[in-house]
């Protein structure tokens, strides 16, 4: 029952955790200990969204998840939207609207847009507003990004 | 330095009679926060996460209670399924944070953390809910108004875990609604449940006191209207939120000031009244 050493099934892989503390983040284990820097880290209080990855398919804060309580769980990371390394329409539509500026809030809301698009094809705007309202982005001023959003919706034929 | 993971409620309390140090881990948003700030530094923990009798929600229909799992997080309150039953819970939960917050953050969590600004806190004072904890001895119920005892302060004691909570299904107009900062993202300020339940008016206020409040005063005064067959007019409404105004105990702190909650409350609780006699 002691979960010293465990287990994670991320992005379809299992992945080892040795010789860890009982209190570490899933964001901490992701990035410090298992080399997936993706999930980026900023308040780590669940303010920013800059940390989100899927549990079990929904968007979470992976900084307010207890890495070592969800060993039984699907985990999602940005890295695994293209495991061949390509970008998804997603991120080429961020960067063609210009909605990274110093990308440090990117990754987060890719996953969050990723997943309002996959269960809502067609968002009003205010539910593009209330998806990405966990997601805190400094510089764009978040224009880009409605704009982003967008353009996917029109190029997967929804709009 | 163990994590346990029970599988039934049976077993989380052997495993918390067991080991009393232990800390009980739900959806992490309180918890997590205090441990990636040092203010908490659990050595083992019972993750509640795999007790999948505290997963879901059920609708007994011959009594028209709802029952509702500890872990069950905000995000499922906000179907239309939900909505429809207890209308009052659905919206305070969409006010809940972040879709990252609400899929994770649980009710159960909620009673756990206890603090006045919680946004279920005020719909389970207003429907007098009650709280089925679970421990080594068995099962015992409270209500929901002996349950919480002050700021972050509730009735649960070493070994005890909260495993449901159970409210009537709306049986009239019910909602809640709060004030803050923006609105995504946001601890309340002040904070309002209004709901006519069995043809009686209850008003219960967050965030403005060291507990949930009910304005007995305010319930008093307009429930002398609802019982006759002309609804109250405005005049009579603006005199209810005032008399709940007064109820409310506020203090200033770092996210508000005493003068202002108060007027908040005046403001939440009028138009609450307002929108449930349609003026
Ligand atoms: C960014 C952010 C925004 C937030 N916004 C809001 C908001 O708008 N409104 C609001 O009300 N709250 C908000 N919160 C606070 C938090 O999300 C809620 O209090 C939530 O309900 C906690 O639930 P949890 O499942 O995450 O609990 P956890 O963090 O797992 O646990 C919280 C506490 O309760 C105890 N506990 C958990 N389950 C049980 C149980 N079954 N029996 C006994 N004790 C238990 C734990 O030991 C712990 O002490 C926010 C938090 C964050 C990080
Ligand atoms: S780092 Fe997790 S929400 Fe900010
Ligand atoms: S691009 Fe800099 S925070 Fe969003």
């Amino acid at each position: 029952m002691s979960n010293e050493h465990y287990s994670l099934h991320i992005n379809g892989t299992d992945h080892q955790v040795q010789d860890a503390w009982i209190g570490e983040s899933l964001l901490y284990v992701l990035r410090e200990r298992l080399g997936l820097p993706g999930a980026k880290g900023a308040c780590e209080q669940g303010e920013c969204g800059s940390c989100t990855v899927y549990l079990d398919g929904q968007p979470v804060c992976s900084c307010l998840v207890m890495a070592a309580s969800v060993t039984e769980c699907q985990i999602a990371t940005v890295e695994g939207l293209r495991p061949d390394g390509g970008l998804t329409d997603v991120q080429e539509s961020f960067l063609s609207e210009g909605a990274v500026q110093c990308g440090f809030c990117t990754p987060g809301l890719v996953m969050a847009v990723h997943h309002l698009l996959d269960t809502n094809p067609s968002p009003t705007e205010l539910e593009v507003k209330e998806a990405i309202s966990g997601n805190i982005c400094r510089c764009t001023g978040y224009g880009r990004i409605f704009a982003a959003v967008e353009a996917v919706v029109v190029q997967r034929g929804n709009r | 330095m163990p994590i346990y993971t029970p599988t039934s409620v049976r077993e989380a309390t052997e495993i918390f009679a067991e080991n009393p140090e232990a800390m009980l881990l739900a959806g992490g948003t309180d918890f997590m926060v205090e441990v990636n700030f040092n203010h908490r530094k659990p050595s083992s923990v019972i993750n509640l996460a795999r007790v999948n009798e505290l997963k879901s929600w059920h609708l007994d229909t011959q009594t028209s209670v709802i029952r509702i799992g500890a872990t069950v997080p905000f995000s499922q309150f906000e179907s239309s399924e939900f909505e429809q039953l207890s209308p009052a819970l659905s919206h305070a939960a969409r006010t809940v944070g972040s879709p990252q917050i609400r899929n994770t953050a649980s009710i159960g969590g909620n009673l756990g953390t206890c603090s006045p600004a919680g946004d279920s806190l005020p719909v389970l004072f207003a429907l007098d809910a009650q709280i089925e904890i679970a421990s080594l001895q068995g099962t015992r119920s409270l209500s929901i108004h002996d349950f919480m005892l002050g700021p972050k302060r509730n009735a649960l004691s070493v070994g005890e875990i909260v495993a449901a909570i159970t409210i009537p299904v709306a049986s009239g107009f019910q909602d809640y609604a709060k004030v803050g900062v923006r609105n995504a993202m946001v601890i309340s300020i002040a904070s309002a449940c209004f709901a006519l339940q069995d043809n009686q008016c209850r008003i219960a206020l967050g965030s403005v006191g060291p507990t949930i409040i009910r304005c007995n005063e305010a319930e008093k005064f307009l429930q002398d209207y609802i019982t006759q067959s002309s609804p109250p007019d405005l005049e009579t409404i603006r005199e209810f939120s005032r008399l709940a105004a007064v109820a409310a105990q506020p203090i200033d702190d770092h996210r508000s000031t005493a003068t202002y909650r108060r007027h908040a409350i005046e403001v939440l609780a009028r138009r609450l009244a307002m929108r449930s006699f349609s003026l």
